[in-house]
């Protein structure tokens, strides 16, 4: 397994009262995404856990893409992945905020 | 013309040569008709040492008894064969190789055995003609490659030798015809000897023996994909498809290669396409095979007509019930044509769009990898631009404008797409600086490396992060990097130059979802009018009878 | 010809089944995944671990009736019991002893124990199992609802048969021994569990249906699933649960031992099937539920 957290400043959060949100499965291939609120309005925590080591350098450039199209101010992102490819952590995020934004 | 008394020219060398073939094979027929127990000895008989032999067997029929039985003949007396088959698909094919009795082969496709050809090659056991497309093939056999003994492979014959191929008549029309008329042994293995047939697929005036074999011939369900395995990134890759490229130039013929990303197009027609309102619009007239997971847009109205390569286990009866979309005999059964269909989905079609391994910074795309010698089957025919076309339709001519480049004189332009995820398994990527095709040449000898698709054909490329079209890209340069622009997090993706990308994107050269009005969160697999295989057999109302593997009930 | 297609529960995931089961966003989890309640022994073993551990608990209400539901993850390690997914649903039985609710429902999707826990797996099994009991003991009705991919195996098939009332799908599977299993142990003549027809002839809701060991046989659909959980709800809210006495045990054990006997040699579901009254033994695997259902209430 490989741990890592990268942190990201941005733009301040926009609403406040969000509550926690999960998305997605640990099977193989695919991915869990929670997203809950982070007292620091401008910045951005994504945790990531993953059983497949060594794709650090595409797990920051993916993750840092996700922030700058989306505001993710005073949020905190925890990941347990199990092997997914770009596209489905990509898909799996957009869901996930999607879902926490929205409150469904 | 002088001709010496000592060399008379001889205008009918062939049929004499076969005139002295039948008359050995006459100790082991009665008629055209071979006893089972006899096929061995009558193959002995009547092939020739050096002869072209054409076994018949694409994916799916196969003429597996004749293959077997050749492989009991004695070496001796049949070998240095040149053998001319559309697949090498049994372990037969190989052994046969292996015993010593085959020179050289031309061949289309060997999938299940590339890896064992491959090392054929390498121990230098066998040289390899040429790969070819099948309809590329089959015109050799017309041209020079035209076979002395063809095996094949028919459901039925009666007592005079006339076959019924039935739904699964595939390339035989094409290796008999060449074989038969430039007097040829023709043998046919068949399933059952019948007193009347259904229809006559091949008069017995062509035919020179038959055999019954002691099984059916084995039919393999190539075509046939399970809806429960296809993934949300394939279903939003097809909405990007169907939104993106078949709305976008109103496709309304064309060819699928097969694959789960475009069993997901066919499964998105009547629930996405149908919300978009595009029944009627695209995907009515097809050169295909009979794919299940087509059923639910057939029985929602949107398909006007299939023809088929070859059937598809468990369709039969679905299809014999749909004489309006496929082509069916007045006995109620499919015809397919392997070579008509191919020429169909070259000229007749303005879409082809398959999966692949891997594409390059040119857009070249290969199937191919070290180790493996597969070939490329239909693909390169449909994959390819049909430059003899001269019909126009909306599709060819706005792709020609696109395309056009400043040329002065107009022309249309197939529309040819890849569809592939930009990661497979274990994060091996489908966009590369280099095609493993490169390395396979050279290990194996080719001549060029071994390209299913050129970039100069390819109009589309799809992924799930958008589609590029590359017929409006001017330089070699932007090409690349609309290429780059939808490659992901590849290292090819991630070495695109931003600016580029974002102006071919300003200019709707490259496309993502939100660019298309497609939300990504829809991507899921309540989408799919059909999510399991039980779910085609509803939608056939109890038709379609999928084979054992399929089933779990 | 768009979406109103209904829900497939075989499809879906946990927290999905559960969203769409019970009366909309009524459903208030315990132990959710902020907490991180993650299992400590795959974190040893370097696997990776689900922030609920594989199953969502909490409290719902279904059609007004109040309820505490459980729904295993099926796609997480086989929805096998670890420690923590165990403790979890011992947790979620004890809570009904103290709240009473309608019901507890189990939405079970698992092979039985997770093998990578070994002891605290089987340990967590065996207090699921005692859970049942004492919960039922306390008058409070336990039904299993079974329709995903892992069916209800192993321990958790034991867990099953415990309940009070199983409602399953077509599509669902009901057994003790997993058909890899009893294919490795005894041989692929005893048992093909490669041969996916006869394993559902063998362990799948129609079956356990004919057998009388489930209740309803639905549609795999999830407002199937919550319209005849319903009725149930009803049904118990109407006559509250006894405790079996002696005798209804004892009568029970007889019925079940004549059943035992009376299919000691059948060695496919088709001779269940015929047994029931069904004629045409090669369609009943493809009769849709509702005929199904339809003629085997006839037959009885």
């Amino acid at each position: 397994m490989e741990h890592f957290t990268l942190s990201y400043t941005t733009t301040p959060r926009l609403q406040e009262g969000h509550l926690p949100r999960l998305c997605g499965v640990v099977a193989s291939g695919n991915l869990e995404v929670l997203v809950e609120p982070l007292d620091a309005a401008d910045l951005c925590l994504i945790e990531v856990n993953t059983s497949a080591p060594g794709f650090r350098v595409i797990w920051e450039a993916l993750l840092s893409d996700f922030v700058e199209r989306n505001q993710v101010g005073g949020v905190q992102i925890s990941i347990n992945d199990a092997g997914a490819t770009p596209a489905v952590v990509g898909l799996r995020l957009d869901q996930a905020l999607d879902a926490y934004r929205s409150g469904l | 013309m002088n001709q010496s008394s000592e060399n008379p020219v001889m205008w009918d060398a062939l049929s004499r040569n076969s005139t002295a073939r039948l008359e050995r094979g006459a100790a082991f027929a009665r008629g055209r008709e071979v006893a089972t127990e006899d096929i061995t000895r009558l193959l002995e008989a009547v092939i020739e040492p050096g002869d072209r032999v054409c076994i018949e067997g694409n994916n799916q029929k196969q003429a597996d008894f004749l293959s077997r039985s050749l492989l009991k003949t004695d070496p001796s007396r049949v070998r240095d064969l040149h053998l001319l088959q559309s697949v090498l698909a049994l372990p037969e094919h190989l052994d046969i190789i292996e015993r010593g009795q085959v020179s050289r082969i031309d061949f289309s496709f060997s999938g299940p055995q590339a890896g064992r050809l491959a090392a054929l090659v390498e121990q230098g056991r066998i040289t390899i003609g040429a790969i070819h497309t099948y309809l590329e093939l089959f015109s050799r056999y017309f041209i020079d490659l035209t076979p002395r003994v063809a095996l094949i492979a028919a459901q039925a014959a009666d007592r005079e030798g006339n076959l019924y191929t039935g739904p699964n008549t595939e390339d035989t029309p094409a290796i008999v015809e060449a074989t038969a008329f430039k007097s040829g042994i023709v043998i046919a293995q068949v399933n059952e000897v019948v007193d009347k047939l259904p229809r006559v697929d091949i008069p017995a005036d062509w035919v020179s023996y038959f055999v019954k074999a002691p099984t059916p011939h084995h039919i393999e369900p190539l075509f046939t994909r399970d809806p429960a395995h296809i993934t949300e990134i394939q279903i939003l890759m097809a909405m990007i498809a169907i939104k993106g490229l078949y709305a976008e130039y109103g496709i309304t013929r064309l060819n699928h290669g097969i694959g789960f990303d475009t069993a997901a197009i066919e499964l998105l027609l009547p629930t996405y396409a149908a919300e978009l309102g595009l029944k009627g619009k695209i995907c009515t007239h097809w050169a295909l095979n009979p794919h299940p997971t087509l059923i639910p847009a057939i029985e929602a109205g949107f398909v006007k007509s299939v023809h088929s390569f070859g059937s598809e286990v468990g369709m039969e009866r679905y299809i014999s019930a749909r004489p309006d979309i496929f082509f069916v005999g007045n006995d109620g059964s499919m015809r397919s044509n392997r070579a008509f269909s191919q020429a169909a989905g070259h000229y007749a079609c303005d879409l082809f769009i398959g999966s692949t391994l891997q594409i390059d910074l040119e857009g070249n795309s290969s199937t191919a990898t070290k180790g493996r010698i597969s070939g490329f089957g239909g693909a390169p025919n449909m994959g390819s631009d049909a430059r003899g076309r001269r019909h126009a339709s909306p599709a060819w001519l706005r792709a020609g404008r696109e395309g056009s480049r400043n040329r002065a004189m107009p022309r249309g332009r197939k529309l040819v797409a890849q569809i592939v995820e930009t990661n497979r398994e274990q994060m091996q990527p489908a966009f590369v600086e280099r095609l493993d095709a490169w390395e396979l040449a050279e290990s194996a000898g080719m001549e060029l490396p071994p390209v299913m698709i050129y970039g100069d054909d390819i109009t589309h490329i799809i992924t799930e992060e958008g589609i590029s079209n590359l017929l409006l890209c001017e330089t070699a340069e932007e090409r690349e990097q609309a290429i780059r622009g939808v490659a992901g997090y590849t290292a090819v993706g991630m070495g695109r130059d931003r600016r580029m990308v974002e102006n071919l994107r300003d200019r709707g050269i490259v496309r993502y979802p939100e660019d298309l009005g497609i939300n990504k969160r829809d991507a899921n697999r309540d989408l799919l009018a059909a999510r399991n295989i039980k779910d085609l057999v509803h939608a056939s109302g109890g038709l379609y009878s999928p084979p054992r593997q399929f089933r779990n009930w | 010809m768009t979406n109103v297609r209904p829900t497939s529960f075989f499809e879906a995931t946990a927290r999905g089944r559960v969203a769409k089961l019970v009366d909309a966003g009524s459903f208030r989890e315990f132990c959710p995944p902020r907490l991180r309640r993650t299992s400590p022994h795959l974190a040893r073993l370097n696997a990776p671990v689900a922030f609920d551990d594989g199953v969502a608990v909490g409290s719902a209400t279904l059609e007004g009736y109040k309820i505490l539901i459980a729904a295993q993850e099926g796609k997480f390690n086989g929805g096998a019991v670890g420690e923590v997914h165990g403790a979890k649903l011992v947790g979620l039985l004890d809570r009904g002893i103290r709240e009473r609710p309608a019901a507890v429902l189990l939405l079970v999707d698992s092979g039985g124990v997770r093998l990578h826990e070994a002891n605290a797996g089987l340990i967590a099994i065996s207090e699921i199992m005692r859970g049942v009991l004492r919960t039922q003991a306390a008058g409070v009705p336990v039904f299993a609802l079974v329709g995903g991919a892992c069916g209800a195996f192993g321990g958790m098939g034991i867990v099953t048969r415990l309940c009070n009332e199983i409602i399953m799908s077509e599509e669902g599977r009901l057994g003790l021994s997993g058909p890899e299993v009893i294919e490795t142990v005894k041989g692929v003549e005893e048992f093909d569990s490669r041969d996916r027809p006869l394993v559902w002839r063998v362990t799948g809701g129609k079956v356990r249906r004919a057998l009388g060991e489930a209740t309803y046989l639905v549609d795999d659909d999830i407002d199937s699933f919550r319209s005849v959980t319903a009725e149930l709800l009803c049904r118990y809210g109407a006559k509250p649960l006894a405790v079996a006495d002696i005798d209804e045990v004892t009568a029970e054990h007889a019925r079940l031992a004549e059943r035992a006997g009376r299919f000691a040699t059948a060695r496919d579901g088709r001779e269940i099937f015929q047994a029931s009254g069904f004629v045409d033994l090669d369609e009943v695997s493809l009769l849709p539920v509702a005929k199904f259902n339809q003629q085997l209430l006839e037959y009885i």
